[in-house]
């Protein structure tokens, strides 16, 4: 046990660690991508005309950025099932980080739609573009490009957060680490190579994200 | 209700009290690595790099357990108690992010301010305190706010490690009372007026400290 960070014991829990840590990567890239389509959503259902579409939108983005994820997994989790949806945690915990991101990305989106100079939207409207049109062929293209960084971002936030899902016994990579923990009583190593998978990947996702930069900017 | 108000308010005590020390240690803990990054030895400026790089690259929760459960144990034999472990942690991580915010807005302002400074033979003192610093708190002060806010979220994790707070006193309760869905509606009311509390301080602090300073017309950002 005088061993500082013991090389063989931590090469044996290697497989276990890769293994859970595809879940945490699986649930990222789910999670991401529903947070993407359902962010776009509420923005623009935020930037709609009905009031009472826009105020409730609004509202219900504030309300879920300005509390605890951790909770809302337990919502989906424990209170869910009393209205009669079950689902299993790894289900409730990537719709729920889903969820919260969707709110931080729809922000993102609406600085984008935000940025996107009137005189489009009205060129839009003069060739009576149907709405559809109007943000897939004229819009987004121009709102999304600048904000590929910001999104990159919340892209990296959110694979840090999985390991809350643990709370609601998600096997993420955590949790495994914890469970490896507490069968063999040593934590320095699987927590400790758990920090470093952490920063490895985050560093690799921005890298990655300033990479797409540069490909998708206008010449 | 009457049943579950006074143990949630035992725990929001408990999480407030955690988000204050957490959000003064994190300033502190900013304000130190925003210097160690800017300072005039190379070796002192990696030191900041990379204390800042690994608490802004790993999770909150990995580092509150690797200071819960690794620490006890050999070779660093250093049990902390979960509140020490839960201020240190936040503040760590945070002061982290705050870092970031505080070396951003130094940059915002403008060279000739520290030359004219200079040029008046301040000391390095009164140039930080009466010149610049007022100036960046300006454009630091709204991305803090935010910061606070997702500490005040983070706290939320302390409950993992056995902290009483109040996303612990509520699975608490919902063990206890069955009354999962009203116990959980209350807890995400109080985190969202806790929030909100802190963006309301926040912005009569900004609005006192933006009057002394005229506000001055930057080219090309629009606000």
């Amino acid at each position: 046990m005088n061993h500082f960070f013991d090389m063989k014991y931590a090469l044996s829990i290697l497989p276990d660690l890769l293994r859970a840590s595809m879940y945490t990567i699986g649930i990222t890239i789910i999670g991401f991508a529903i947070a993407l389509v359902l962010g776009l959503v509420l923005a623009i259902m935020r930037r709609s005309d009905v009031q009472f579409i826009a105020k409730p939108t609004a509202l219900f983005i504030e309300f879920i950025r300005s509390t605890p994820l951790l909770i809302q997994v337990y919502v989906l989790f424990y209170v869910a099932p009393i209205y009669g949806i079950t689902m299993s945690a790894l289900t409730a915990g990537t719709i729920g980080i889903a969820v919260h991101y969707a709110c931080y990305v729809s922000e993102v989106y609406r600085a984008g739609l935000n940025g996107v100079a009137r005189g489009q939207w009205e060129a839009a409207c003069a060739l009576s573009l149907s709405p559809w049109r109007t943000y897939s062929g004229v819009i987004l293209p121009q709102a999304i490009r600048p904000i590929i960084p910001a999104l990159g971002n919340y892209l990296v936030a959110m694979f840090k957060d999985t390991p809350v899902l643990s709370a609601i016994t998600v096997v993420e990579l955590m949790q495994q680490a914890k469970n490896i923990g507490s069968e063999t009583f040593r934590y320095l190593e699987p927590i400790t190579m758990t920090g470093l998978f952490f920063l490895l990947i985050s560093v690799t996702f921005a890298s990655g994200v300033r990479h797409l930069e540069r490909r998708v900017r206008l010449p | 209700m009457r049943e579950l108000m006074p143990l949630l308010i035992k725990g929001t005590l408990v999480t407030v009290e955690i988000a204050v020390y957490g959000i003064l240690l994190s300033i502190v803990i900013a304000g130190v690595a925003t210097a160690l990054r800017t300072a005039p030895w190379r070796p002192v400026r990696w030191l900041g790099n990379i204390y800042v790089e690994i608490f802004r690259g790993t999770s909150l929760l990995v580092q509150l357990f690797w200071f819960f459960f690794v620490l006890p144990l050999p070779p660093f034999n250093l049990a902390l108690t979960p509140f020490t472990v839960a201020i240190v942690g936040l503040g760590l991580h945070y002061g982290a992010y705050g870092s970031e915010i505080l070396r951003g807005a130094l940059r915002s302002v403008p060279g000739g301010q520290y030359e004219a400074a200079i040029a008046l033979n301040m000391p390095a003192s009164a140039r930080m305190r009466r010149i610049v610093l007022p100036q960046a708190m300006i454009n630091a002060l709204p991305p803090a706010t935010n910061l606070m806010i997702e500490l005040l979220k983070g706290t939320s994790l302390v409950s993992l490690i056995t902290l009483s707070d109040l996303t612990f006193r509520a699975r608490q309760l919902d063990e206890s009372t069955f009354k999962t869905a009203q116990i959980f509606a209350l807890t995400l009311v109080i985190y969202f007026v806790l929030a909100q509390v802190i963006a309301f301080v926040m912005r009569r602090f900004e609005r006192r400290f933006s009057s002394h300073v005229a506000r001055r017309a930057v080219p090309g950002i629009a606000k």
